[in-house]
């Protein structure tokens, strides 16, 4: 984030363009072994909604647009026509009431799946996701769990303006009683949608509105309905031995991009997927740092006391003397996002930050 | 349709339901909340124009047509006495329990025993033990900060509310939740919330819960989930959601408004524009219903029909039971701003006092019985206070306890492995 504010940006659209559509590319020859099975984000998460509500007749699902309407980017599709109106539930646009019946459910037996047309709305219910699901099972001294999973869209998509573009995996992730899932690939989207709905505790799924319509190649193991992504374990998506960078979500994706470019230039760096923002893999992170010596966070969101602020850290804590450079954190803008294009570019990391800061940890900046 | 007939009326300062004969009957049948009238059916209208009630005009009176007429009747045969001996006796026991334990509370709270926020009912029985004492133990209940005497009319122990309180290991929720959030699995007590209007759609879940059960997992289900706030509560936008999803889904909830006229210092006429709240039920397409919070049996006979109707499947009711707290707040509330007269006034018509003079006048009890109650309670309550007292506080490893249900939520520690695993964490002796 540094980095944008000190360097001036001369808006290179043709690059940028070239990395958007790169994505689905750069993935491709991320997974270079896996089978030729491709799948969407959005076909990932539908269809592990389907599987677990199938599954166990007390999963049920409750939002604005879910049923007739077919989900509000269509996530939900079918699934009204197959479990019915009192499974597939539309609600009024009430996010306190309806997080608070889901979690009333919760406490009561059956298993919700919330979903918040953006994480943003989410703090119109935000009361209920931390003081009457996350504290719970601890106010309650384990009498009354609360299995519900609260999943959406989340941080920025294009020119949807500032009340629309926030990042939540900090402000979710620093309570205790929660667990926070931020999946970047199909396989990651299925394998944790399936192991939140079956976890006991009350999960926030993150998801991505420009990943949804992304296709990864999938594994036969990863469409297997019993497949499930443990929680709290991380991802190394790119092994290297240079620096580590640590990314969750969608910049994932653009940290891949980077490595790619990083690597022609002789530096190999380590793209770790973090999967889980609470708990977060710790070990992981610290064990590549010992490896790599040196490490980037990035992330899409607001940089005070952001997810980037933890890790490093947890970092500076646990590998102090392992850390040839001063850690390097990048992080959306701390502004509310523009709306203009341009500039809102700008209020995002890209590609080329996260190589600049790279090159800077290795000691190569100009 | 029925008409509402008005007939202004002075109110002396004595219970509003004792001046039946002189209120207007309403053109209709007996059941003020069949399905079919929406709250259109109200009742007589009372203008309190008393100095001493702080009940400004058109305040709506009271009591079904049930219970005027059982009350016009002064014949002593008990075919139309509105309970039997046993449940005037229950009734007592559970009002008298309520208000001992929470003189008690206050006492432990001066002596240090005690301590945080604490927040006590007494006055308010009847509307707790009105409710409560009708549900079956899978029925739900849904409270606010001040949760004890609901929690003891549901069934929880006292000893285990006590110890609760006192922050013990063997109170109800381990020492870990305290004086407002009591939770019980086992007695469907889901708590316990600070946040004003928090429980009430946790309340709504509760009942959703209940009709899924019967109509998708076709479980023979009939519970009812009764959900308690305050008047405060009534101006908060979670209500209206609630209220609005209740009606719309019918829910098998009865959303019970204890209007004791005060949101801490804030009197419920300087923050509501219509302090009418039992009008907000007919807005949402439910019957809205005013009882007269103070008398058990009015309460009883309102809350029967209520639940009756949850029961049955034809959706909520909005209850709202004027009534009265005798002490402040909370026991850090110095209770400057209430009326000395309004208090002496509501003091005369103690819910406990009433009962007690319903059983002697209808010789459903005797002086000896109710003593025997009395002294059963004084004992139970220095029980617990006894039991609480001696029980340990929790142990270290108790402070990580109950985070998660699957305790892996606290993630891989340094060595790779889940932090669970490692026996110093669940020992409380590991450096987290």
């Amino acid at each position: 984030m540094l980095g944008i504010l000190r360097q001036t940006v001369v808006a290179k659209l043709n690059h940028a363009l070239n990395c958007e559509q790169g994505i689905g590319a750069v993935a491709l020859r991320a997974y270079s072994s896996s089978s030729a099975n491709k799948m969407t984000v959005r076909d990932a998460i539908n269809s592990a909604l389907d599987e677990e509500m199938s599954a166990d007749p007390k999963v049920f699902m409750m939002g604005e647009e879910v049923g007739e309407y077919q989900g509000a980017y269509k996530i939900t599709k079918g699934l009204l026509d197959k479990y019915g109106p009192e499974r597939v539930v539309d609600t009024p646009i009430t996010e306190a009431g309806f997080t608070g019946i889901g979690v009333g459910a919760a406490y009561h037996g059956l298993r919700p799946v919330v979903e918040f047309m953006t994480f943003n709305f989410s703090m119109q219910a935000i009361d209920h996701i931390i003081n009457s699901a996350a504290k719970s099972n601890y106010m309650s001294a384990g009498q009354i769990s609360v299995p519900i999973v609260f999943r959406g869209p989340n941080g920025a998509a294009s020119g949807v303006g500032a009340q629309h573009s926030q990042c939540y995996a900090a402000w979710f992730g620093s309570c205790p009683g929660l667990k926070v899932l931020a999946p970047y690939s199909a396989e990651d989207a299925r394998g944790l949608l399936k192991a939140a709905i079956r976890d006991p505790d009350p999960v926030v799924f993150l998801e991505n509105e420009l990943l949804y319509g992304e296709s990864f190649p999938v594994s036969a193991e990863t469409l297997d309905s019993s497949f499930c992504v443990p929680i709290g374990k991380a991802k190394i998506e790119r092994e290297g031995k240079d620096v580590t960078i640590v990314a969750y979500s969608k910049m994932v994706g653009f940290s891949l991009q980077a490595a790619d470019i990083l690597a022609k230039e002789g530096i190999n760096a380590e793209v770790i997927n973090l999967r889980s923002i609470r708990p977060l893999d710790r070990s992981a992170v610290n064990a590549s740092v010992r490896k790599t010596n040196r490490i980037v966070t990035v992330e899409e969101g607001f940089p005070q006391h952001g997810v980037g602020a933890e890790i490093c850290a947890t970092v500076v804590e646990d590998s102090f003397e392992y850390l040839d450079a001063p850690v390097e954190r990048i992080a959306g803008a701390d502004v509310p996002t523009p709306y203009a294009a341009n500039i809102e570019r700008m209020a995002f990391p890209q590609v080329e930050d996260i190589v600049r800061a790279a090159k800077r940890a290795c000691y190569r900046s100009r | 349709m029925a008409k509402i007939i008005h007939n202004p009326l002075v109110l002396s300062s004595s219970r509003s339901a004792e001046k039946s004969e002189s209120c207007c009957k309403l053109s209709g049948p007996t059941s003020f909340m069949s399905s079919k009238f929406l709250g259109n059916k109200l009742l007589s209208t009372n203008s309190a124009t008393s100095p001493a009630t702080r009940r400004s005009a058109a305040v709506v009176a009271v009591s079904s047509d049930v219970v005027k007429e059982k009350k016009l009747k002064s014949s002593s045969s008990l075919a139309n006495l509105l309970i039997t001996k046993e449940e005037g006796l229950v009734l007592y026991e559970d009002m008298i329990l309520g208000r001992a334990f929470e003189d008690m509370c206050a006492q432990m709270y001066y002596r240090g025993k005690m301590f945080g926020f604490v927040h006590l009912y007494n006055g308010q029985e009847a509307v707790s033990t009105g409710f409560i004492k009708l549900l079956k133990q899978e029925d739900c209940v849904v409270s606010t900060y001040r949760d004890h005497v609901h929690a003891l009319s549901k069934g929880v122990p006292a000893r285990q509310v006590m110890s609760e309180l006192f922050g013990k290991t063997t109170g109800c929720c381990r020492g870990q939740g305290g004086s407002m959030h009591m939770f019980s699995k086992e007695h469907n007590v889901l708590g316990g919330f600070a946040f004003i209007g928090e429980g009430i759609p946790v309340a709504t879940g509760a009942a959703f819960t209940s009709k899924y059960k019967r109509e998708v997992l076709k479980e023979d289900c009939d519970e009812v989930t009764l959900a308690f706030f305050g008047d405060g509560t009534c101006n908060n936008g979670q209500f209206f959601e609630c209220l609005n999803m209740a009606a719309l889904w019918k829910l098998p909830i009865v959303f019970v408004v204890e209007n004791n006229l005060w949101a801490i210092g804030m009197s419920h006429l300087r923050s509501t524009s219509d302090p009418q709240i039992w009008k907000k039920g007919p807005a949402f397409g439910m019957p809205g219903v005013h009882v007269d919070g103070m008398d058990v049996l009015k309460v009883r006979e309102v809350a029967q029909e209520a639940i009756g109707r949850a029961r049955r499947g034809e959706g909520p009711t909005l209850v709202e039971c004027e009534t009265y707290r005798f002490r402040g707040h909370s026991l850090a509330d110095p209770d400057e701003l209430r009326d000395p007269a309004e208090k002496a006034h509501y003091a005369t018509r103690d819910p406990i006092t009433s009962l007690k003079k319903y059983l002697f006048e209808n010789n459903l009890a005797n002086e000896a019985e109710l003593k025997a109650i009395d002294k059963k309670i004084d004992e139970i309550i220095e029980d617990s206070v006894e039991f609480a007292d001696e029980s340990p506080v929790p142990a270290r490893n108790q402070l990580l306890e109950n985070v998660f249900a699957d305790p892996r939520g606290f993630g891989i520690g340094p060595d790779g492995k889940y932090r669970c695993e490692d026996p110093k964490f669940t020992q409380g002796t590991a450096q987290v």
